[in-house]
């Protein structure tokens, strides 16, 4: 009997590793989230650019400059929070997280492989994003290591807190089906507000008061202050890129969403008892 | 150290005694008292919302008892924790799950989970999946998904194994396959805790059989001698030039060789019956057997 309890288990580590892989695989074979997730952004950059692209952004700026720091941050938001919100809730509705709970899989592994997607998908898709832009929109790419330094922190903690906010909310959904209709609709209006289809500074003062409550508009903000040409913060609301408010109100989102994730999430469904 | 406890304290895989499960609208479970033998095939039978899930899913550790006590593998189901669970498979009802992956992607994945697990290539062999190793979950049939789940649930070579209604909505050849699996899984010494709606299923599979109603155990024993000897009492009917005759008797043999005699060979209509399971179970659980059906069209499935 003892020979059979001592024995060790898998590290979590490894565990969570398989489980990235495993993600990975699965996300690229379903062709729903391919298209609503990993492909969105970068649709509606081609056709935003091809909209726009005699409309002047003051300061020499093309539309696809103009929407390709939206876009970019955008694409963080549905490869962390709306993936998330959405797969989480249709495997608790599918009762894959009840089987999982039935292994020895540690919980930890799971999420390192929620982590392990959310990072993969959302760096395979700021390459493609920038591919794209730099190559066939002739977007200027920033070279200055500075601001890829900024870059770096605001890609870290948009995935981390997008991630949190993504497994708190998938418990929102009563069933897999509906996870799709009540996540991607709180996605697309936080678009809207935060400046990611529109230039920012001509939305309507209290649209903009409100977007400031939520991550996307710091997101889509920091990264403005990335791929825009310096001294274009004159065009911002408040005339500068405010990249340490955004640092903060990301932060708190992280932090808030953590401890409401912990919380709240659940293996079973909620009619499981 | 819990490890010394396992297996000292007492020979049963699953010892439980006056399990309580309320709801806020019900009493799921009503003092149940159940124990399995390592190395035994336990079927619990009972109609659906008689309380058989809920107490499968308190021994699995998914919910929390009441009142009560209850041990798996020396081990209070509310305290697992993953050395304990590496040590069981679980079977659950549903099964709809990652349907983009293939049967060997999954089942060798599900493999590292475990510290000593069976090898993923005899474990899709042994539920007859080798030509569907390389099929997406969501293309396999019914059947087979259901012999993925148990892939699944067995690669981590458990003690203990929990079916919960595993053939529900088989085919009979599939039903036939899926047995002999069983039946391997016992000769390996693989303790085994079945639901089932399907009472041949039982019948054929069960060492011992519990029936559930109403949230709480109303029998147990083999197949064989559920519900008492009495209960087991043959029927002999032949066609009389009265009409259908049907005695009740301890000899049916003796009855027979007199019928014989008296018809001068043979007697019309001569049929020998024994209460099959269903009937017995459908007694211990309140619904009486409709008596003018032949049990050989009827066992099938009791809703």
């Amino acid at each position: 009997m003892s020979a059979v309890a001592t024995t060790t288990l898998p590290s979590p580590l490894k565990v969570g590793l398989s489980r990235t892989r495993l993600e990975v695989k699965q996300f690229f074979r379903e062709r729903e989230q391919l298209i609503f997730t990993f492909f969105f952004p970068i649709i509606f950059l081609a056709i935003f650019s091809a909209v726009f692209s005699g409309t002047d952004f003051s300061g020499g700026v093309t539309a696809a400059t103009y929407f390709t720091p939206g876009m970019i941050a955008s694409g963080i938001f549905l490869t962390s929070f709306q993936s998330l919100a959405i797969t989480i809730a249709m495997e608790r509705d599918e009762d894959l997280l009840k089987r999982l709970r039935g292994t020895p899989m540690s919980p930890q592994s799971y999420f390192i492989g929620k982590i392990g997607l959310v990072l993969t998908t959302s760096i395979l898709q700021f390459g493609l994003l920038l591919a794209i832009a730099g190559l066939l929109l002739g977007v200027d790419i920033p070279t200055e290591p500075s601001k890829w330094l900024h870059f770096l922190w605001i890609f870290v903690l948009g995935t981390a807190s997008g991630s949190v906010l993504g497994i708190a909310f998938s418990v929102v959904p009563k069933s897999g089906k509906a996870a799709s209709a009540v996540v991607t609709p709180v996605v697309l209006l936080l678009q809207f507000i935060s400046g990611v289809y529109f230039v920012y500074s001509s939305l309507p003062a209290w649209m903009r008061t409100v977007s400031e409550f939520f991550p996307l508009k710091w997101l889509a903000q920091g990264m403005r202050s990335v791929f825009l040409p310096d001294g274009y913060e004159v065009n911002e609301p408040g005339g500068s890129w405010q990249l340490g408010t955004g640092a903060i109100v990301l932060s708190i989102w992280l932090v808030v969403g953590l401890v409401v994730a912990q919380r709240v999430f659940r293996w079973t469904r909620r009619d499981a008892g | 150290m819990d490890e010394r406890l396992d297996g000292m304290t007492t020979d049963e895989a699953v010892r439980v005694r006056g399990l309580v499960k309320r709801y806020p609208d019900k009493v799921a479970v009503n003092g149940v008292d159940l124990d399995i033998h390592r190395g035994e095939v336990f079927a619990l039978l009972g109609p659906n919302g008689a309380g058989k899930t809920t107490t499968v899913e308190i021994l699995e550790g998914y919910r929390r008892a009441d009142l009560g006590e209850v041990t798996v593998l020396g081990v209070d189901p509310a305290r697992g924790d993953r050395h304990w669970r590496a040590r069981l498979g679980i079977v659950s009802q549903t099964s709809r799950d990652e349907a983009e992956l293939s049967v060997a992607e999954l089942v060798n994945h599900f493999a590292g989970y475990y510290p000593a697990p069976r090898d993923p290539d005899e474990v899709i062999a042994a539920v007859g999946l080798d030509e569907k190793r390389r099929t997406r979950t969501r293309k396999l049939s019914g059947g087979q998904r259901r012999r993925l789940d148990v892939a699944l649930g067995v690669i981590g070579n458990p003690e203990l194994l929990f079916l919960d209604e595993p053939t529900t909505g088989f085919d009979p050849e599939a039903r036939r396959q899926f047995w002999a699996l069983i039946e391997n899984l016992r000769t390996e010494g693989t303790t085994i805790l079945l639901t089932t709606h399907y009472l041949d299923e039982a019948e054929h599979l069960a060492d011992r059989v519990g029936v559930i109603a109403d949230g709480q155990m109303v029998e147990v024993g083999t197949p064989e001698t559920l519900g008492g000897r009495g209960a087991r009492t043959a029927r002999v009917s032949w066609l009389s030039p009265d009409g259908m005759r049907e005695v009740r008797t301890d000899e049916p043999t003796a009855e027979v060789a007199r019928l014989m005699a008296q018809y001068g060979g043979e007697v019309p209509e001569l049929e020998v019956r024994r209460p099959s399971l269903e009937d017995i179970y459908l007694e211990l659980i309140g619904r009486p057997a409709v008596a003018a059906e032949p049990t050989s069209l009827t066992a099938g499935a009791v809703r």
